[in-house]
């Protein structure tokens, strides 16, 4: 008998099924993280394991927990949207206008169209880089090292959309309550431009060199399926539950910032494995560059902030020339806004799936209570069912699947 | 460390042609050469130093830096690899899953209290000679959060060098790690210092009154207990 | 969302179905139905509310109203996806006797967000199986969210306070 022979020999002697062992079986406990390679920041998970299979996992968090909501009670509104930001660090457009959405919803301001388009090309931009790091990192998990090198390679040339537009690559602060900070530059769109043209090109190469891969697809295929009903117990949303066919999707159920002008599909997978969950997001960035096409296209012209001078700063030129501005612009510098009393909970779609910020209110220029629901907090509670009763190296795969951030799940 | 270079083809220069150099490298070869062309040969070849330096050069220009990524700048740290700023080029690319491979910490982000302990643990793992790095605004000085949940990272831990940022650029992150290079090359840069013509005034500890206040886990060199 | 009448009849019905003291209130603001709900029947208004076609809880969290009485705020954000519908229901808790009944039963998925509050706010969910601190330390002592809690951190030293920073003069 070859060796490969008897190996597959053994490995059809596994039992997946978790009946009850025998009395020669052993539980092993192993604890992996916080500080490992695969577990994609500060994560620790603590497995049980029979042989290969694991039979229970728990993961533990809290190890980046850094007080944000707290933070953000002691700072004024506009302020705090810095703060925000720094969540769930792949994808601050999206925590930023979460944040502006649920102050924006308290004070009735509302958002020039504009601001809107400018703000939909943005956050479809921070959607393929979040896409891009976790393809790039994922890959890594499963062998292929060259992937991190060519994802990185596009998110270098988003970073420098982002600083163009904004000045900083990440945790811009370019979303501002009543609009954005800033129009984009000249030649912004000629560059832009460029990129909407190759991304489609660069998606098709990635998917040459994954889904041709005997390797990478056996690790995927059928792998820790988990079904729709299952999923939505547990609260997951985002890619994870429209990989198991569930095609919900806030951008198109509960269109915000003028999504409901953009065609766009909505990609779907079939059974919820982790294959799927790959190819959703992979075709999510097809889906995205189509949106920011769109958008470019039809930009309005017109006011990029809401023209309410006591949320928004008045214009640089104005303070030379107007009184009423230079007093504007004092009283929002030094104190800020006031927001009416009230509670606010204003939900968007982030790449990992339902990003919602609640805000209170109590009439002060502080907000009284931030909370952020991050997606990737709930969607960790499905690691569990996923990956019971399947192999270790499954668990691996899964969890590069699932994309957690870290920073998102402890802020 | 220093490479001269000198002229050697002055007065009584050893023949250029190539079948007398021929001759010569098959003499080298057997052991034969003396005299007059063995000295010229080794000093052609053979270079002296002392070895502390040839082996703070080796160290400075091969950092194993550890695979540990905290929060935000994780991901600019992870970039430094990437194409844009290849840090292979100096020679630090081969990062290192297991603290006891590796001989620098990069601090990437944000140390909560509950993170403390662990990163001193992981420190504490790594075998000497080792440096940390303390990227970021949230570890060296707890940053835009200032509250009960984090701790700066000089509390519990030496740090070589801080990178300001928030998060810092790939090329700070750089720039940082060329900077411990030349203080482990044994000639560190002053900095401002240089420039605003203020050195001497660096507060150093003294190491007398430190060595019966040594902190709690902090092992000795040649101590194995805490790894 | 529920337009301000539709909330009212749903108040109606849950307050026929499980005593008038069930809800406390209804409030509509800014297009956000919340209803106000008698802690101790919290579990009963949200399997109704579930039964209703609310299936998902999409947030739990907590909040401090500090310093008006009861203080803790326990906020369930359901979500009827058939219909994108959205109501918000609300327990107020006093923070002597903070306790509340868990619903992880009804919706497994509340099983981190309430070990989140109880690690924020201290509430305790009666009827979870594994109420434990989540993001602190599991020995760490207070409850960081409630208003009455220090923000922390400390001075650090950069060159523009070394004048006025402690040890200065020594």
């Amino acid at each position: 008998m070859s060796l490969t022979e008897d190996y597959r020999k053994r490995e059809e002697s596994i039992t997946l099924s978790g009946e009850p062992i025998g009395e020669t079986h052993e539980l092993l406990t192993l604890n992996i993280g916080p500080h490992h390679p695969a577990t994609h920041g500060v994560l620790r998970l603590i497995t049980t394991l029979e042989g290969e299979v694991v039979r229970d996992i728990k993961p533990i968090v809290g190890y980046v927990h850094t007080g944000i909501e707290k933070t953000c009670e002691d700072k004024s509104y506009w302020k705090a949207i810095p703060v925000v930001e720094r969540m769930d660090y792949l994808s601050y457009y999206f925590n930023a206008t979460a944040f502006c959405g649920a102050v924006e919803t308290l004070l009735g301001v509302e958002v020039p169209a504009r601001a809107q388009y400018l703000r939909v090309i943005h956050l479809e931009l921070n959607r393929i880089m979040s896409h891009l790091v976790w393809l790039g990192t994922s890959a890594l998990d499963l062998g292929a090292i060259s992937m991190f090198w060519y994802c990185f390679r596009e998110r270098e040339t988003i970073l420098d959309l982002f600083e163009m537009s904004s000045g900083q690559r990440m945790h811009t602060r370019y979303i501002q309550v009543g609009g954005v900070i800033e129009d984009i530059p000249r030649g912004f769109e000629a560059k832009l431009r460029k990129f909407i043209a190759e991304m489609p090109d660069r998606a098709d190469q990635y998917a040459d060199l994954l889904e041709k891969n005997q390797i990478v697809l056996q690790r995927l295929h059928g792998t820790c399926q988990l079904d729709e009903e299952t999923l939505l117990k547990l609260g997951v949303t985002g890619p994870l539950l429209r990989a198991a066919g569930n095609p919900w999707d806030l951008r198109k159920a509960q269109p915000y910032s003028s999504y409901d002008h953009f065609q766009f599909k909505i990609p779907v997978g079939t059974v919820g494995d982790n294959y799927d969950r790959y190819r959703v997001r992979h075709a999510e960035l097809y889906e995205s560059v189509k949106i920011i096409e769109q958008a470019l296209d039809g930009l309005p012209e017109g006011p990029f902030i809401t023209p309410d001078r006591k949320v928004a700063l008045p214009p640089r030129h104005e303070l030379a020339t107007s009184m009423e501005a230079l007093i504007h612009h004092f009283k929002l510098v030094t104190e800020g806004f006031r927001v009416p009393p009230g509670e606010a909970y204003y939900p968007i779609e982030g790449p990992r799936g339902e990003l919602g910020c609640f805000v209170r209110a109590d009439g002060s220029a502080k907000p009284a209570r931030v909370h952020m629901r991050d997606p990737s907090f709930v969607n960790l509670q499905a690691l569990g069912p996923m990956v019971r009763d399947s192999y270790i190296a499954d668990l691996i795969a899964t969890l590069a699947m699932l994309d957690p951030v870290l920073g998102g799940i402890d802020r | 460390m220093e490479v001269r270079r000198e002229q050697l083809d002055g007065p009584g220069a050893p023949a250029t042609d190539f079948r007398v150099r021929q001759l010569q490298a098959r003499d080298m070869l057997r052991g034969d050469l003396e005299g007059e062309a063995l000295e010229r040969y080794v000093e052609e070849r053979v270079m002296t130093t002392t070895l502390d330096r040839a082996v703070a050069w080796a160290r400075g220009n091969s950092f194993f830096p550890l695979t540990f990524g905290l929060a935000c700048c994780a991901i600019e740290m992870m970039s430094i690899v990437g194409a844009r700023l290849d840090i292979a080029r100096f020679g630090f690319e081969a990062f290192r899953a297991s603290p006891r491979q590796a001989d620098l910490l990069i601090l990437s982000g944000r140390v909560s209290i509950k993170m403390a302990p662990v990163i001193r643990r992981i420190y504490d793992q790594m075998l000497d000679p080792k440096w940390a790095i303390s990227m970021g605004a949230c570890c060296s000085s707890m940053g835009v959060f200032n509250n009960y949940a984090l701790v700066p990272a000089d509390k519990f831990m030496p740090i070589s060098v801080h990178v300001p940022g928030c998060p810092p650029r790939p090329e700070a992150l750089a720039h940082g790690i060329l900077r411990l290079r030349d203080m482990v090359q044994g000639h560190p840069r002053d900095g401002w210092r240089e420039r605003y013509d203020a050195i001497g005034t660096e507060e150093l500890l003294d190491p007398a009154a430190e060595a019966g206040s040594a902190a709690i886990n902090v092992f000795e060199a040649g101590d194995t207990a805490g790894a | 969302m529920p337009d301000a009448t539709e909330l009212e009849l749903t108040a109606q019905e849950l307050r026929e179905a499980h005593g008038a003291e069930s809800i406390i209130d209804a409030t509509f603001h800014r297009n956000r139905a919340t209803l106000i709900a008698n802690p101790a029947h919290v579990h009963d208004v949200l399997e109704r509310l579930q039964a209703k076609g609310y299936k998902f809880l999409a947030s739990l969290h907590g909040c401090d109203y500090y310093p008006e009485e009861p203080r803790l705020g326990i906020l369930y954000e359901l979500l009827d996806m058939d219909r994108v519908d959205r109501v918000s229901v609300k327990a107020r808790v006093h923070t002597e006797d903070a306790r509340i009944s868990s619903v992880i039963d009804l919706f497994p998925g509340a099983d981190y967000p309430e070990r989140e509050v109880y690690d924020m706010f201290g509430v305790v969910f009666e009827g979870h199986p594994d109420l434990r601190r989540i993001l602190m330390p599991e020995d760490y002592e207070g409850f960081p969210q409630r208003r009455d809690f220090p923000l922390g951190g400390e001075p650090v030293l950069f060159t523009h306070n070394e004048e006025r920073s402690y040890g200065k003069w020594q």
